[in-house]
């Protein structure tokens, strides 16, 4: 269900980034779009019965599986970056609304 | 109008995306995975080089990566290079952040007698659990990454918790610089004694003890002082404003 | 186990609807304030899908500093806003 509910952030966010023009707007829906790819991700890596990839002093003594601790370093770090991109949009955004007065990238540009 | 082509769009994407992602995986329940065939096992059984064994919790010795945190070892040991690009990435934002807030003073907003009061006792208390968790990185779950966020976090709430902090931003440079600079000191040290770029050098000593793992605790701790440092840099200069009389 | 899996589904409904509902509308606090709920889901997932390194990650980043570079974001448009109202 979280693999779907990922793939339907995605999917939500680009919907997002079609319908407004709210520059702010526009960055939340790019933050929904990272969130469900981050999940999906993470869905991929996961095993039914699995364990948090870390060796305890009390892990089973039977069989046992970790989930799969690749697409989780993957994340790890994709988390700080899209931290860093919002960030920075968000910068270019108040710069643009410096110059135009407005958030609404209809009512930017055209000749003045 | 927009908003239904939208909407169709959307759902005709949704179809492609679930019709080709259910031939490969069992995608309407928990999905499962052959544990045999994926990648990762080199990285779980510490065998990328082919002379592992099996792991026992505190009592293996001299292993290739040697952390029990599995995710830290790949993050820091196997894909180390990946992880000082990504640094470099967030460096490059915060510099863009930094150069497009570039004038103006800090914002004043007005902060209450609770959040002045709660900042004095908590602060303190996360920074200390940010430095925690970024040392023991290679043991429990964290690292660089959430240490130094959660360091960059407890900075804002001193930050607007007190009014005599002003903007002083350069010991937060100096140590964005050291702690970069340091990483690709011990890459090249790597290079020199073990032959590749950002190798495992040091003696990787016992799994699960706070002192092993080789180099990994030290550039978690230099990851985690860089992207907290980073991220102070980037809330500060985005908390200045124009000065409006 | 099977506990696990209902915590799974409700999580996923209330993320697709919280998504839905951040997206959509058109008051931009709210849509701030339910991004920060969608992180907070999202670390439940995180966890759910036993990766306590990215759910760690993502609580301090996604709930924390990122709701808060928003909300510095907008402050800084709302004066202006009001003048606006008031000289209209």
């Amino acid at each position: 269900m979280i693999q779907f509910a990922g793939i339907a952030l995605i999917l939500i966010g680009i919907y997002g980034l079609m319908t407004t023009k709210h520059m702010i707007k526009l960055i939340i829906a790019l933050n929904v779009m990272e969130l469900g790819a981050n999940i999906f991700i993470i869905s991929i890596g996961f095993v039914a019965h699995g364990l948090a990839p870390i060796y305890t002093a009390d892990l089973p003594n039977q069989a046992f599986s970790f989930v799969d601790p690749l697409p989780q370093a993957m994340v790890l770090t994709a988390i700080v970056i899209g931290f860093g991109v919002s960030a920075l949009g968000l910068v270019v955004a108040q710069n643009i609304y410096k110059k135009h007065g407005t958030y609404d990238l209809s009512e930017i540009g055209g000749e003045e | 109008m927009k908003k239904l082509v939208s909407l169709f769009l959307i759902l005709v994407l949704a179809f492609f995306l679930t019709t080709a992602l259910d031939q490969g995986l069992d995608f309407w329940h928990s999905p499962s995975q052959l544990d045999a065939f994926r990648m990762s096992n080199a990285f779980v059984q510490n065998d990328v080089l082919g002379e592992g064994g099996a792991l026992v919790f505190g009592e293996s010795k001299n292993l290739e990566s040697g952390s029990a945190n599995i995710v830290t070892s790949i993050v820091v040991d196997y894909r180390s290079f990946d992880t000082l690009g990504e640094i470099t990435v967030l460096f490059l934002s915060a510099l863009g952040v930094g150069l497009l807030m570039g004038s103006g003073v800090r914002t004043t907003l007005r902060s209450g007698f609770i959040l002045k009061t709660a900042a004095k006792m908590v602060a303190p208390l996360m920074l200390l659990t940010g430095i925690y968790i970024f040392t023991h990185g290679h043991l429990t779950p964290g690292g660089g990454f959430p240490g130094g966020s959660m360091m960059a976090t407890a900075f804002l709430l001193h930050y607007f918790g007190s009014d005599t902090v002003k903007s002083n931003l350069k010991p937060l440079k100096w140590i964005e610089s050291t702690a970069g600079a340091l990483y690709i000191l011990l890459g090249l040290a790597g290079l020199f004694v073990a032959g590749s770029f950002l190798q495992n050098f040091l003696p990787t000593g016992t799994l699960g003890h706070l002192v092993s793992a080789g180099i990994i605790p030290l550039v978690y701790v230099l990851v985690g002082l860089k992207v907290g440092s980073e991220v102070s840099g980037i809330v500060a200069d985005f908390s200045k404003t124009e000065v409006v009389s | 186990m099977s506990i696990l899996l209902v915590l799974e589904w409700i999580v996923g409904i209330v993320l697709i609807i919280g998504a839905v509902a951040c997206v959509v509308t058109e008051n931009i606090w709210a849509a701030i304030v339910r991004l920060s709920l969608l992180s907070m889901l999202a670390v439940v997932a995180f966890a759910l899908m036993r990766a306590p390194d990215v759910a760690l990650t993502e609580a301090v980043i996604g709930s924390g500093l990122v709701t808060f570079v928003f909300v510095v974001a907008i402050k800084k448009m709302l004066p202006k806003e009001n003048e606006n109202e008031e000289t209209r």
